[in-house]
């Protein structure tokens, strides 16, 4: 089957490529684009490993196909850094309050995150677990994850960070 | 010294040592996307392989018919047993001294099956090749109830050995056994049993799980033919074994075979063993000479690739009037699966399962455990655990509470009763072990006071009258468990893996300017290895953490090790990088002693360097020592500051803990709520405390997942049923409780840093806590025993089958 | 897991669309949030030819007043339902239950389409849709027709969608202010269907059950529109009697199946149990 032109903006580049119509926007990502920050954890769209940000919205790249994606402006774990390496808020809190261990759905997480905290700056704790039920962790419990949305909540709406008490 | 020297403290403080919760160093890689799993890498002219499976539990093979499949444009070659019998590697050996199939040989003996590997140009095109594939299937009787296995008319599984009535273990009674193993005073057991005033038997089923990590298993193996040389890629909690493994079945030497696991998105021990797809990748590469990459997807990692548990534990215990223990005894059926390759060091067919009369002075004691094949996938492995460990801490913490209800005691009293005693240790216990170190009474205290454990016990009396009027339709639950693990294995007198003595290694060099390389034979999968191990040695040799790079996973640099899974990792190659550390101390303190003129046993070690005793402006740092190793010639001295350990490790270490759970369930659907869990872990000398509580909070949810729901079923026909994530519980953030968490700290006293290992504590006090706790909400109504997982709907059974839904109709 | 071969198309109108879905016939599905077909496909359960993407055309889009009804167009996502302040106001039923469906990320590509017209029982908007007595606006090459959501569905994933036919809208009539409705649904976990659930419409009159809808989701081949139970309580003031009649009528009419979240006599049990607390909810919001 003829392979088709596909072309978005991913981290800020504009990018191109000719894939079959049924490559799934994570292949092209990872396979194409040589961005392998995003992951494939489950197949069928339950781990949310493979997070990336789609024109404002948090969607599963393993259950999109690239055509899908023409012409849309994507970020990944890639891009969320400053041009000058800064890191992101989010990408500082999930070191600072032990987020992660294995890493393997940390670019999912934190992209996902990313929209959570875009949509709602100072969410409850009931709003990060709710907004984070789609993005799968076999390592930390979530319970350092949320801290660290707070931290990067607090970070980016410049407050202290108060840890909760244990 | 003046204003600006800096303080002892201060210095102390700068090397972020043991004991400091330093932030992890891998962070920083992986919060950016620049980790590096297996199918992130790309070799030039990569290929990639994938599996046609069976669909059939139980079949002979009539036709394999692959010559659709290889027409495909960019196929390159399909694989099938046919292609491996003259090779030799149609089986591969296991761990556990049987062979599996690598592709089906005749015979399919679990659905999903390995029988033939398809090699093309990208995973696109060998999926599609695989629906080319024409096989024909005489479907057999199937064998799914391991207790029909040893049946005189059960189906016969397993026709490759059917005349090898001897296993690895021992004698085979029939066609579908594997192995008995006894441990302990059967005699003696029997007696104490016979004139016990109480005793209590019950049969706890420790269902069928899996290890699931986010990343399924992967490899990428690239023969070069020129060189004779093959890299080999994976998933590996164990890469040396691994490379030991490849040399020993494809004859390749040792020397010639580079095997190096990269980042590894979780193992749990799922990553411990040697799978088919890895064999078929690297005989893919020999035969193409061409990079052939093998990755799991979720269905055939939860299908195929090592379950864990399916433990059927028959359990008693003997006791006096006033609850103390007299005696116990165990006997276990162990569902295998189609092939006995559970990972257990070589002499142990049920791992540590003999450490089942848990944290208690148990006189006299007995263990029984038949394995047999079903039509299942195989595997076994320790989930979180080490080997058999949970099975073990489970059979004793159910049958405790057991106990409780038979002599109408409190069940944390009759475990406080009969604690090891701080005093006994190191205590020998009936089935053999010695336990290192503990101090029972302190922690169950500790926690029974943190959580008001009395004050629960009278808000649930309550609640339970409440229930009884009709005022609620919620029961609640109160999990209690105490349990003591096995770790670290192991001395290689009784620990091995292919004829390897598990040991562990680490091996240190210092650059002229001070900084650190080294790398050991432990290999992380998130348990952040680069962080703590720096954290030893910077307390160890008084060079900033920041300072040491610690590098693992690739065999040609790393000394040889035993790999990363029963909480092994602190207590053999964390000893062995203290060990390790020591050497260079030693040597350090004689170059000091030459560069300040004076004898090395004037000097004493201040942490990070050497002072004349006495005399503490007279000092050299451990910067100072390292640029003069390299930069002049000390007397009787090689050049250099380098040391290797090969620790062998004079005992396990014993890890202890007290969890408790409160849980409400709602009779009327089955749905619980966690209100509470509490976790106090002893893990000895505590390296990175942040670490712990992340080690914690994670198995704590596996725990609660794995007691809760997570389940790989089989239907009758044998067909494995919910092998996705939408049926196979992991918890997200809203189902996951919130956890607290405590310690105490007990050191091992053979452990050079007195640490014994945490990672998987949480999972195997977790599960017998949460299932005490549903257990003890029914408890009040007879019930003695509800099998795991508990999800809603199994409780939601037991509710209608202690009447309580027809009751309250009747009321209302 | 990885789908089969197929080409794509993406249609500028719904026009457009019609005609290549008649003119692909049998080998084509049309591709609205894909979170149920790209699943399938890739386990190769589905196998189609050609995928319509439904997503450049516009007026498949939005949330508009027709009348007394409210019109939503068939690639509405769930975000977007869950984010409109007039749904919120008028039929908030939607939001409640949209927050029901996957997670996040599914919410924000699943569409309102998607969830009603590929006929899965385990879907959750159907069920809502014949509570509200939703109308269907489907789009064929034979023209415009309209089928009530509650003659929609024959079976699993069989619905009145005729070969080359698509839904383009659902029509809802807007309940009168002061009416109650609730969604509850008994899950194992985000992201997963309902073991069983109900949805609930229902006014209030002089403290009285003036009218009523029921309708339960995955306990049975298609969504079940419990009309017995709902006769029973009409004009009742939901007393325990009949609760338990209407229960009992809404279980009778079950036939879900064993599986993981349960046999079929607990599901069973469950979506009585759904439909008690729906209830409950639904008269405490109606005024009246």
């Amino acid at each position: 089957m003829a392979k088709v032109h596909v072309s978005m903006t991913v981290n800020g580049d504009a990018v191109e490529g000719l894939v079959e119509p049924r490559t799934l926007l994570i292949h092209f990502i990872r396979e194409n684009l040589l961005l392998t920050g995003a992951h494939i954890g489950c197949d069928t769209s339950h781990c949310g490993a493979c997070t990336v940000d789609l024109d404002g919205k948090s969607v599963k790249s393993c259950t999109l196909f690239a055509v899908q994606a023409e012409g849309a402006s994507i970020t990944t774990i890639e891009g969320m850094a400053a041009p000058d390496g800064t890191l992101h808020a989010l990408q500082e809190g999930f070191r600072m309050m032990h987020g992660l261990q294995c890493g393997f759905c940390t670019p999912g997480m934190i992209l996902r995150a990313h929209r959570l905290l875009l949509e709602n700056p100072d969410p409850s704790e009931e709003e990060i677990r709710f907004g984070i039920a789609g993005n799968m962790c076999r390592c930390t419990g979530y319970q350092n994850i949320v801290k660290a949305i707070q931290y990067a909540a607090a970070k980016i709406n410049g407050v202290p960070f108060q840890e909760a008490a244990e | 010294m003046n204003d600006q020297t800096p303080t002892k403290a201060e210095r102390e403080a700068r090397l972020q040592g043991m004991g400091c919760k330093r932030k992890r160093v891998e962070d920083i890689r992986f919060t950016q996307g620049r980790g590096n799993y297996v199918d992130d890498i790309k070799l030039p002219g990569m290929l990639f392989g994938d599996f046609y499976r069976s669909p059939y539990p139980h079949a002979r093979i009539k036709k394999l018919d692959t010559s659709r499949a290889k027409a495909l444009p960019g196929v390159r070659a399909v694989l099938t047993a046919a292609d491996l019998k003259p090779l030799n590697l149609h089986y591969m050996p296991t761990l556990a001294g049987d062979v599996q199939a690598v592709l089906a040989d005749e015979k399919v003996l679990f659905q999903n099956q390995e029988v033939a590997f398809v090699i093309a140009d990208d995973r696109y095109i060998a999926a599609d090749a695989i629906e080319l594939i024409d096989c024909e299937y005489e479907e057999l009787p199937v064998l799914v109830d391991p207790s029909k296995a040893l049946l005189p008319d059960a189906p016969i599984l397993r026709e490759d050995i059917v005349d090898k009535m001897v296993g690895a273990h021992g004698p085979r009674r029939h066609a579908n056994h594997i192995f008995n193993w006894q441990v302990g005073e059967k005699d003696g057991t029997d007696e104490a049993f016979a004139s016990a005033p109480v005793t209590v038997k019950e049969t706890f089923y420790y269902h069928r799980t899996h290890p699931s990590p986010l990343e399924t298993c992967q490899a990428l193996a690239s023969m070069d033919k020129i060189k004779g040389e093959l890299t080999l890629y994976g998933t590996f909690q164990a890469p040396h074994v691994i490379r030991t493994v490849v040399s020993l079945i494809s004859g390749l030497p040792e020397h010639k075979i580079h095997v190096i696991a990269p980042d590894i998105g979780g193992g749990f021990g799922n990553k411990v063993g040697a799978y088919a797809g890895y064999v078929c990748a690297v005989v893919g590469s020999i035969v193409l000479g061409k990079p052939v990459k093998w990755v799991e997807d979720r269905m055939e990692n939860l299908s195929t690739t090592s379950f864990a548990r399916d433990y059927h534990m028959t359990t008693e215990l003997a006791a006096t009037q006033d609850g103390k223990i007299l005696a116990m005894r165990c006997y276990v059926l162990a569902d295998h699966g189609a092939f006995d390759a559970c990972a257990d060091p070589s002499k142990w067919p049920a791992g540590f399962m003999n450490i089942c009369t848990g944290s208690y002075d148990i006189p006299v004691a007995h263990l029984e455990v038949d394995g047999v094949y079903t039509n299942k996938a195989s595997g076994g492995v320790a989930y979180r655990c080490s080997f058999r460990v949970t099975e073990a801490v489970y059979a004793i913490e159910r049958a405790v509470e057991v106990l409780a209800q038979k002599l109408g005691m409190d069940s944390a009293d009759l475990r406080v009763k009969n604690f090891i005693r701080r005093d006994q240790f190191p205590y020998h216990a009936a089935l053999g072990w010695e336990y290192d170190s503990g101090d029972y009474h302190f922690a169950m205290e500790k926690a029974m006071t943190a959580v008001d454990y009395r004050g629960l016990r009278t808000e649930q009396a309550a609640k339970r009258e409440a229930f009884k009027r009709g005022e609620t339709r919620e029961i609640m639950g109160i999990g209690v468990s105490f349990f003591t693990e096995i770790v670290g294995a192991g001395p290689s007198k009784n620990c091995d893996i292919l004829g390897i003595g598990m040991f562990d290694s680490c091996e240190i060099r210092i650059h002229p300017t001070g900084s650190v390389i080294a790398r050991m034979g432990t290999k992380s999968q998130g348990q952040g290895h680069e962080t703590t191990y720096a954290q030893i040695l910077a307390t160890e040799l008084g060079i900033p953490a920041d300072d040491i790079m610690i590098e693992e996973g690739n065999t040609d640099t790393a000394p040889y090790g035993l790999g990363t899974y029963g909480s092994r990792s602190t207590p053999t190659a964390g000893a062995a990088t203290a060990m390790a550390a020591r050497k260079i101390r030693a040597k350090a303190q004689m170059i000091a002693a030459h560069l300040l003129e004076v004898h090395h046993n004037d000097l004493e070690w201040d942490v990070d360097g050497f002072q004349v005793k006495g005399l503490p402006e007279k000092r050299k740092s451990m910067k100072e020592i390292a640029w003069a190793s390299y930069n002049q010639p000390i007397p009787n001295l090689e050049p250099g500051l380098e040391a290797v350990n090969y620790y062998d490790p004079p005992n396990m270490t014993y890890p202890f803990g007290a969890y408790f759970c409160v849980m409400d369930i709602d009779v009327d659907t089955g749905v619980f709520k966690v209100r509470r869990f509490y976790a106090l872990d002893d893990c000895g000398t505590r390296i990175n405390p942040m670490i712990i509580e992340g080690q914690v909070h994670g198995g704590l949810t596996e725990a609660f997942a794995v007691s809760m729901g997570q389940e790989i079923r089989y239907d009758a026909m044998g067909n494995v049923m919910g092998a996705s994530f939408m049926d196979f519980f992991l918890p997200t953030a809203v189902e996951t409780p919130h956890w607290e968490t405590d310690f105490t700290e007990t050191p091992s006293p053979h452990h050079p840093i007195g640490a014994k290992g945490v990672g998987e504590s949480p999972h195997v006090g977790g599960v017998p806590c949460f299932s005490n706790a549903v257990n003890d909400a029914f408890s009040f109504l007879g019930t003695t025993h509800i099998n795991m997982p508990h999800d809603a709907w199994r409780m939601w059974e037991m509710a209608e089958k202690l009447g309580l839904h027809a009751q309250a109709n009747a009321a209302a | 897991m990885i789908p089969g071969r197929f080409e794509y198309h993406r249609p500028k109108s719904l026009p457009e669309a019609v005609a290549l879905l008649a003119k692909l016939g049998e080998d084509a599905r049309p591709l609205a949030g894909g979170h149920s077909l790209i699943p399938m496909m890739k386990l190769r359960m589905a196998t189609p030819e050609h995928l319509v993407d439904l997503a450049g055309i516009a007026d498949l889009k939005g949330i508009r007043h027709e009348g007394g009804r409210i019109v939503i167009g068939a690639m509405t996502t769930q975000a977007e339902l869950i984010a409109s302040a007039d749904l919120s106001a008028a039929l908030p039923i939607l939001k409640e239950t949209a927050l029901l469906i996957a997670d996040p990320q599914v919410r924000y590509v699943g569409t309102l389409g998607g969830n009603v017209a590929n006929g899965d029982p385990g879907n959750d908007m159907p069920a809502v849709m014949m509570a509200l007595d939703a109308t269907y606006q489907l789009a064929g090459e034979k023209g415009a027709r309209e089928v009530a959501a509650r003659e929609f569905y024959q079976g699993a994933y069989f619905t009145a969608l005729e070969p080359g036919e698509m839904l383009a809208a659902i029509s809802i009539p807007v309940p009168p202010a002061g009416h109650g409705a609730a969604y509850e649904k008994l899950k194992r976990k985000i992201g997963d269907y309902a073991t069983a659930a109900a949805a609930v419409v229902l006014t209030k009159a002089d403290g009285r059950i003036a009218t009523c809808a029921i309708a339960l989701t995955n306990v049975g081949d298609t969504p079940l529109l419990a009309e017995e139970a709902a006769h029973i309580l009409t004009g009742t003031s939901a007393d325990a009697a009949s609760l338990a009649r209407a229960i009992a009528a809404a279980e009778a009419i079950t036939e879900p199946a064993t599986d993981g979240r349960g046999t079929a006599a607990y599901r069973t049990k469950m979506a009585g149990i759904m439909l008690e607390r729906a209830l409950a909810r639904a008269l405490a919001r109606a005024a009246g």
